[in-house]
């Protein structure tokens, strides 16, 4: 439905994204992940034809956001990062414009209308003044906008930004929901965000982009080290610490400092431990096996998935080493 | 014709549902009365709206910008600029749209002022001709001002920015009288050429004057001539085209 090909986009001599090239398929949820000023929003400022790209090609639904604009626009549903809306309208007022000027017909949007706001869950607002809206509802109200016209596409810049977070998670909760019917593009710069609610990652950096696959691949791909939790009752933390180094696996090890963990260690009497190995070699057996002939008491071992946000740094760490 | 009406529709009901338009018609009315009254209360007085015109011409250097300033510098303060550029809209019809709305405003606003007239014909025999033409000279010129306007509104998020570059074009193209009183030959005809048509001499009590051979001096005289037509005309499409340059421009930054 998206489809990006070397596209750039410079602001005077400042380039903003350089040459991007992707797809977003029918029916996909894309996150699109990046820090801020890496190019998320103007990579979506081009999809959404508001500015034309310096360089490349990009359409939507086959259509042309440059030649074609018009018929580009009327396939997609915008929600940019700040929530455009008329303070000074009510709710429906607010929401039948927008299906006006995108060519609704009256019958239409008010038919549609009542669909949408039980969608968002803004039944109990639908006559309130969109300025008297809380920042979470003013959200709604957004996201209805971006929906009211059946769009194919549906492209939200930042659309959990400075909300509370209960209705954060009602928000990705909607959006979730919106997915199921729609092609989307989200753009966030909160990792656990994109991993809950998207098929695909984008990572974006310096207007470049550094990733593309699925969230949980994206980190089996870049573990170069797996990280191990272990528990360890009737120790002395140095013995097993060099006991730990003799194997070959291990890349390093040390006590867990997190507060949390040393509460509790120290409440039931264990001592963590994080072990870094090199993966695919079994590590966490190894590992066991010494414990137990040391007689030491193995109270816990857990193998760490790398978080997002550790993909995410060790990516854009890697880019800049690159350079 | 369809997005012109309904942006056009939506503009008119934020002007009656926000306090500008009512404190611009109130104050055009003031304004516009107290010259009604000063020109016709004198012992040997003509029965003409002479005076009222050439109050409502000068002072819509200032409520012309007023009117409009609200109309493109919101829609970028509040982000819904990159919503209607977004939308299968095109840029003359968002620009058309607005002016329309701000042009409906100022005649419904003139339409209100017109008990003058009725006032004249009561206590008077007044001249229907130089009234008529008077009253078109009134709407094309305003017409003009809105364009400028919202131009100056296009310029920036900040409607006090609108406004005062607004007036300030106006009042530019409104001094140019003093300027061309002051040279001569083809730069003087030039000036004169593109002068507004009011002029600084409304305070002069004893004449109410708009400009001297500018473009309103023979709409107030009851004569229609092709070539004010064709100025006030002229000036509204160059202002307009110059918003959706604007427009579009905001686009390729």
């Amino acid at each position: 439905m998206i489809k990006i090909e070397h596209m750039s986009k410079s602001y005077g001599p400042y380039p903003a994204v350089i040459d991007v090239s992707f797809e977003v398929l029918k029916g996909e949820i894309v996150g699109f992940l990046g820090p801020n000023g890496a190019g998320k929003t103007t990579t979506m400022r081009v999809v959404t034809g508001f500015t034309p790209p310096t360089s490349g090609d990009v359409t939507v639904g086959g259509y042309n956001v440059v030649s074609h604009s018009l018929d580009a626009r009327r396939h997609i549903g915008y929600l940019p990062e700040t929530v455009p809306l008329y303070l000074d309208m009510t709710v429906s007022e607010y929401l039948t414009y927008m299906g006006s000027i995108r060519g609704m017909n009256k019958k239409w949007v008010k038919e549609r209308l009542p669909k949408v706001i039980d969608m968002v869950r803004l039944g109990d607002y639908r006559n309130t003044l969109v300025g008297r809206l809380s920042k979470g509802y003013r959200q709604r109200t957004g996201i209805a906008q971006a929906i009211l016209h059946a769009p194919d596409v549906l492209i939200m810049d930042e659309p959990t930004i400075g909300i509370d977070p209960i209705q954060v998670v009602e928000t990705r909760e909607l959006i979730s929901e919106l997915g199921q019917e729609h092609t989307m593009l989200l753009s966030s710069h909160i990792l656990p965000e994109v991993s809950a609610i998207c098929q695909r990652v984008l990572v974006i950096n310096d207007g470049r982009i550094v990733a593309d696959d699925k969230p949980d691949e994206l980190s089996t791909k870049l573990q170069h080290a797996e990280r191990i939790e272990v528990s360890v009752r009737e120790v002395d933390p140095s013995a097993f610490i060099s006991s730990m180094r003799d194997i070959p696996a291990v890349i390093d090890v040390r006590t867990d400092q997190r507060a949390a963990i040393q509460q509790r260690a120290a409440r039931e009497g264990f001592v963590p431990f994080i072990v870094d190995a090199r993966p695919d070699l079994e590590a966490a057996e190894t590992i066991a096996r010494t414990v137990v002939e040391n007689g030491w008491g193995l109270s816990n071992l857990t193998p760490l998935p790398m978080t997002l946000e550790e993909i995410f740094l060790e990516l854009t760490t890697e880019e800049d080493l690159g350079e | 014709m369809g997005f012109i009406t309904i942006i056009a529709g939506k503009e008119l009901r934020t002007y009656f549902a926000s306090p500008m338009a009512y404190v611009v018609s109130a104050a055009f009315l003031a304004i516009t009365g107290f010259f009604f009254v000063a020109s016709v209360s004198d012992a040997f007085a003509e029965a003409s709206i002479r005076g009222y015109l050439a109050g409502a011409v000068f002072f819509m250097i200032f409520m012309s910008p007023a009117l409009t300033m609200r109309l493109l510098a919101e829609e970028q303060k509040l982000g819904t600029l990159e919503l209607l550029l977004t939308s299968p809209l095109r840029e003359f019809e968002i620009v058309v749209g607005k002016f329309l709305a701000a042009y409906a405003m100022t005649l419904i606003m003139i339409v209100l002022s017109l008990y003058f007239v009725i006032v004249l014909f009561v206590y008077g025999d007044p001249d229907v001709g130089p009234l008529l033409s008077g009253l078109l000279g009134l709407a094309l010129y305003t017409m003009a001002t809105l364009a400028v306007g919202l131009f100056a509104s296009a310029l920036s998020s900040n409607q006090i920015v609108g406004l005062v570059v607004g007036s300030g074009i106006l009042t530019a193209l409104t001094i140019i009288d003093f300027v061309s009183d002051r040279v001569s030959g083809t730069a003087s005809e030039v000036l004169d050429a593109i002068q507004l048509g009011a002029s600084f001499s409304v305070f002069d009590l004893d004449s109410f004057g708009v400009a001297e051979g500018g473009h309103f001096a023979d709409f107030a005289r009851g004569i229609i001539s092709l070539t004010d037509v064709a100025y006030y005309f002229s000036i509204t499409a160059v202002f307009l085209l110059l918003t959706v340059l604007v427009l579009e421009a905001r686009r390729w930054r």
